[in-house]
């Protein structure tokens, strides 16, 4: 076994751990490189089906190219897809800067979605490297009836026990490739033939780390248009993965704010 | 481009204060695994607020931990040496946040327990000591911290070390190094330093280097904890993570702890060339079985020699989390490898004192405290002594939906009971009643027997079932009707809606139909039982006494009734391997009468049951 060998072997076992244990269980899709990635793995740990719905909280403002992704792979993969349309921007706090403000709006959404089909499992793609707060998470963390995400009062996680069982009112959140790193995720894509949105290849000498909304997720400079060449680039860099992310520039509390309100 | 080397993982333990974070600022600064920028940001904070440059702000990226000034969560950091990558599990210090240390230590393969050369060794230096010990690290390096504060003294550094070696023995820890260092100014951080030339051993980056990969245990007996029984396609698939040992295609493999024994028939792999013929420790994979027999999640996959012992209880030793102190008495949840079980807290053995490895008898375990008990279950485990298995010699105890304890298992002085479990049930005779069956049935004026009702939901099983109970019972029959409610709440309760336990759930059913039977009653059950081997067992069960009625209406009748709203919910997805919509039913081929409730009234229903049952059963 080598390294993505231990990692995906991980995250199978989680995967199967949520399916096990938690009815009403669905995958958030981003439609992003992290969650192709998930939905690859259950695929692998349910040897080809995915045996519950494929969410995808839809802002309406994604790229054109991640909606074809998305409208070909659902039927490929035989997908249980369901799309959740997010609520219109008046109703989002406006206190917040104007990309949290964004973010938050798909907060609603997906609350909206969990009360529509009271699901008690939510399988999202994060990873601890992403940025500090992240770093955090645990496999399965729970969410508070407001979706909050009680940072300081976390419940220990080791030797694979997760916690499977929680008051009525919470969900969980399941991280099954929490271990992984960006060049990890690319790795992985790689050796197993994943398909990959174009953005993600450089053109013009710039391409996309991180999709986001297409009004708030930008580009990096980069020559990189092929996944060896993503890959020879990220082990050189040490430039931020969410660097073309405005949300992540506009304060330093943003990220958390969102969290305690179970954005993410 | 480089390979994939897999990252080595570390954790960073000691007393609060006492320079883990700063070291862990210090490690990714000199190693130049921080972000362009990151130090400059942090220092221009710093300035903003008016503080002075931590190395631990690195770390801080939470407003709440700054504010707070203290570390509150593990956290994963990752550098790389010359040598390899590492990911470093920050584990805070203080008090409160010792489940934090615990989620970051025993995800560990070695660890650095740091200590003030200062304030030398304190509370939390021996607990986090011996918490690695019971976590089963056995990699550790001690570093005396901020010598600068003690003038790089070589006497106090030995003082301070001396100190921590000897209680760390008490523990059978034996630091593969001491080392002095300055996390703050970079001492012995990444090359010797100049200011304490008395020190020869190795520096931080060194005995990082040096630490070994903790080896998977591909040579240790097969165990392989079943997670699931999955029925996708035509594939029943065992699915499970190999914790220890190797499976082969052909192998003679034992479940545990329900003692079945059964050949490999295959491993599956989705997106693979060719299915495996060997898988190793570390995999998270399927099998499927040259026989459907009826294995469940909890289950312990083991080769015939060397299998799991089976007990009803053992030795725990264990550290303790939760809010309310562990008490005699009380039961917890236990969760062991895929397993869990209600457990009662039998005794407390002994309470240890980590401060200096002492121990006394106690009632109780309190908050942050360790010691050993002893756990009773009521249904057979399978487990390991720890230092044979660690995976599947050590457990967790769950209270108020949280993890509470975490601790591994001692079979000293307990038997194996899986002999018993053999013996008894091959000792198992038929006992020879002494009132015939005919005596029963003379006084009852009618013979015993299984009225098997089956048929879609909503095609009128329960309905009947109830009516024809209620007009036999009138004309004096011994009559009882065995449906969902009254079984699943009892005698099934440990069973769920997945295939396996459907099929478990009909076994029984035919079991206990066929003892009433036997005892000159009527029993009439009212299950949907889709699947013709299920039922052919529960005719097998029952033998002469069995009837198979056929409670038949097509599936458009059925879902068009559909009085409880269960076959909307399928077709949207709601349930699944709902039976007629997503999972098949298999009608009878000769059942003994057909009851087509969509050509008939209830009434008419009701009388040719009726009529059936006096022609048959009357004497
Ligand atoms: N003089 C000196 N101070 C240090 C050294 N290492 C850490 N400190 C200080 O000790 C305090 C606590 O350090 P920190 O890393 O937050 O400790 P933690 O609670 O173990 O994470 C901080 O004020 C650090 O600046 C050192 O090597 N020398």
């Amino acid at each position: 076994m080598n390294h993505l060998d231990e990692l995906e072997a991980e995250s199978i076992y989680v995967l199967r751990e949520a399916f096990a244990k938690l009815d009403r269980l669905a995958i958030l899709w981003s439609l992003g490189k992290d969650s192709n990635v998930v939905l690859w793995l259950a695929r692998k740990a349910f040897f080809g089906h995915v045996p519950f719905p494929v969410i995808h909280v839809d802002t309406g403002r994604k790229f054109p190219e991640m909606y074809a992704f998305r409208d070909r792979y659902a039927k490929e993969w035989g997908l249980r897809f369901i799309r959740e349309e997010c609520p219109p921007i008046e109703e989002v706090d406006p206190t917040l800067p104007p990309a949290a403000r964004a973010a938050a709006r798909k907060t609603l959404g997906l609350q909206n979605a969990i009360r529509k089909y009271g699901f008690r499992g939510l399988i999202a793609g994060i990873r601890r490297d992403e940025e500090a707060l992240r770093a955090k998470e645990r496999y399965f963390s729970p969410r508070g009836e407001d979706n909050s995400w009680n940072m300081k009062d976390q419940p220990p996680e080791f030797w694979n026990q997760y916690m499977t069982d929680f008051p009525p009112g919470t969900h969980v959140r399941v991280h099954p490739i929490l271990h992984w790193t960006e060049v990890d995720i690319w790795r992985y894509t790689k050796r197993e033939g994943i398909p990959v949105i174009d953005l993600y290849f450089s053109k013009d000498g710039k391409r996309y780390r991180s999709l986001g909304d297409m009004d708030i997720t930008f580009p990096v400079p980069s020559t990189a248009s092929t996944l060896d060449e993503i890959i020879a680039e990220l082990e050189a860099t040490r430039i931020p993965e969410r660097a073309g992310r405005a949300m992540d520039h506009e304060a330093e509390d943003s990220f958390e704010r969102l969290r305690a309100a179970g954005y993410m | 481009m480089t390979t994939e080397i897999r990252p080595l993982k570390i954790v960073i333990v000691g007393h609060v204060d006492h320079g883990k974070s700063t070291l862990v600022g210090r490690l990714l600064h000199d190693t130049g695994s921080l972000p362009e920028g990151k130090v400059e940001a942090l220092r221009a904070m710093a300035e903003r607020r008016g503080m002075p440059f931590e190395w631990a702000f690195v770390m801080d990226a939470i407003q709440a931990e700054r504010d707070q000034g203290i570390t509150i969560d593990t956290a994963q950091i990752r550098f790389r040496t010359a040598r390899r990558p590492y990911v470093i599990i920050d584990a805070p210090g203080h008090k409160e946040f010792l489940r934090n240390m615990v989620t970051g230590a025993a995800a560990s393969e070695a660890a650095l327990l740091l200590v003030d050369a200062l304030e030398g060794v304190q509370e939390q230096s021996r607990r986090h000591g011996y918490l690695l010990s019971l976590l089963g690290i056995r990699q550790v390096a001690v570093l005396v911290n901020k010598m600068d504060l003690v003038a790089f003294s070589a006497d106090r550094f030995g003082r301070v070390a001396e100190e921590l070696r000897a209680y760390l023995a008490g523990l059978g820890v034996e630091p593969v190094a001491f080392v002095p260092i300055s996390a703050r100014e970079g001492d012995n951080i990444l090359a010797h330093s100049r200011r304490m030339s008395w020190y020869q051993g190795p520096s931080v980056i060194q005995v990082l280097d040096g630490f070994v990969p903790a080896p998977r245990p591909v040579d240790r007996p097969l165990r392989m904890p079943v997670q699931d029984v999955y029925k996708f396609d035509h594939r029943r698939i065992v699915a499970g993570r190999i914790e220890s040992g190797r499976l082969r295609v052909g192998d003679e493999i034992l479940f545990s702890p329900s003692n079945k024994t059964v050949r490999v028939k295959s491993i599956e792999m989705w997106n693979v060339s060719e299915s495996p013929e060997e898988a190793v420790a570390g995999q998270s994979i399927g099998i499927t079985l040259s026989e459907p027999i009826f294995v469940e999640r909890g289950e312990i996959v083991s080769h015939l020699e060397q299998p799991p012992m089976e007990t009803t209880v053992f030795r725990g030793r264990l550290f303790w989390l939760g809010e309310k102190p562990l008490e005699v008495g009380r039961s917890y949840t236990l969760k062991l490898a895929t397993t869990e079980a209600q457990v009662t807290v039998e005794a407390i053995e002994r309470v240890i004192d980590t401060s200096d490895l002492s121990s006394r008898p106690a009632d109780r375990i309190e908050r942050n405290g360790a010691g050993e008990v002893i756990l009773r279950t009521r249904r057979l485990l399978a487990v390991d002594p720890h230092e044979t298995n660690p995976a599947t010699g050590r457990f967790v105890l769950v209270e108020d939906y949280r993890p509470v304890a975490g601790g591994i298992v001692s079979m000293d002085g307990y038997p194996d009971q899986r002999r018993l479990v053999t013996v008894r049930a091959t000792n198992i005779h038929a006992v020879g009643h002494a009132v015939t069956r005919e005596a029963r049935h003379a006084r009852n004026g009618h013979r015993g027997g299984v009225l098997w009702f089956t048929g879609l939901s909503g095609a009128g099983k329960s309905t009947l079932a109830l009516a024809l109970e209620r007009e036999l019972f009138a004309r004096g029959y011994q009559v009882y009707v065995l449906d969902g409610d009254n079984i699943r709440s009892g005698l099934n309760a440990d069973l769920g809606f997945g295939p396996e336990d459907r099929a478990e759930n009909i076994r029984r059913v035919g079991e206990v139909a066929a003892l009433f039977a036997d005892a000159g009653f009527l029993a009439i059950s009212a299950f949907i039982s889709p699947y013709r081997a299920d039922r052919e067992r529960a005719r097998r069960a029952a033998g002469e006494a069995f009837h198979e009625i056929y409670i038949h209406a097509p599936l458009e009748v059925c879902e068009r009734r559909d009085p409880k709203g269960l076959y909307r919910k399928a077709r949207n997805g709601e349930i699944p391997e709902f039976t007629g919509i997503s999972s098949p039913y298999e009608p009878p081929e000769k059942p003994e009468l057909v009851i087509p409730t969509h050509e008939l009234s209830p009434e008419e229903c009701l009388a040719l049951l009726v009529r059936y049952v006096e022609d048959r059963f009357r004497l």
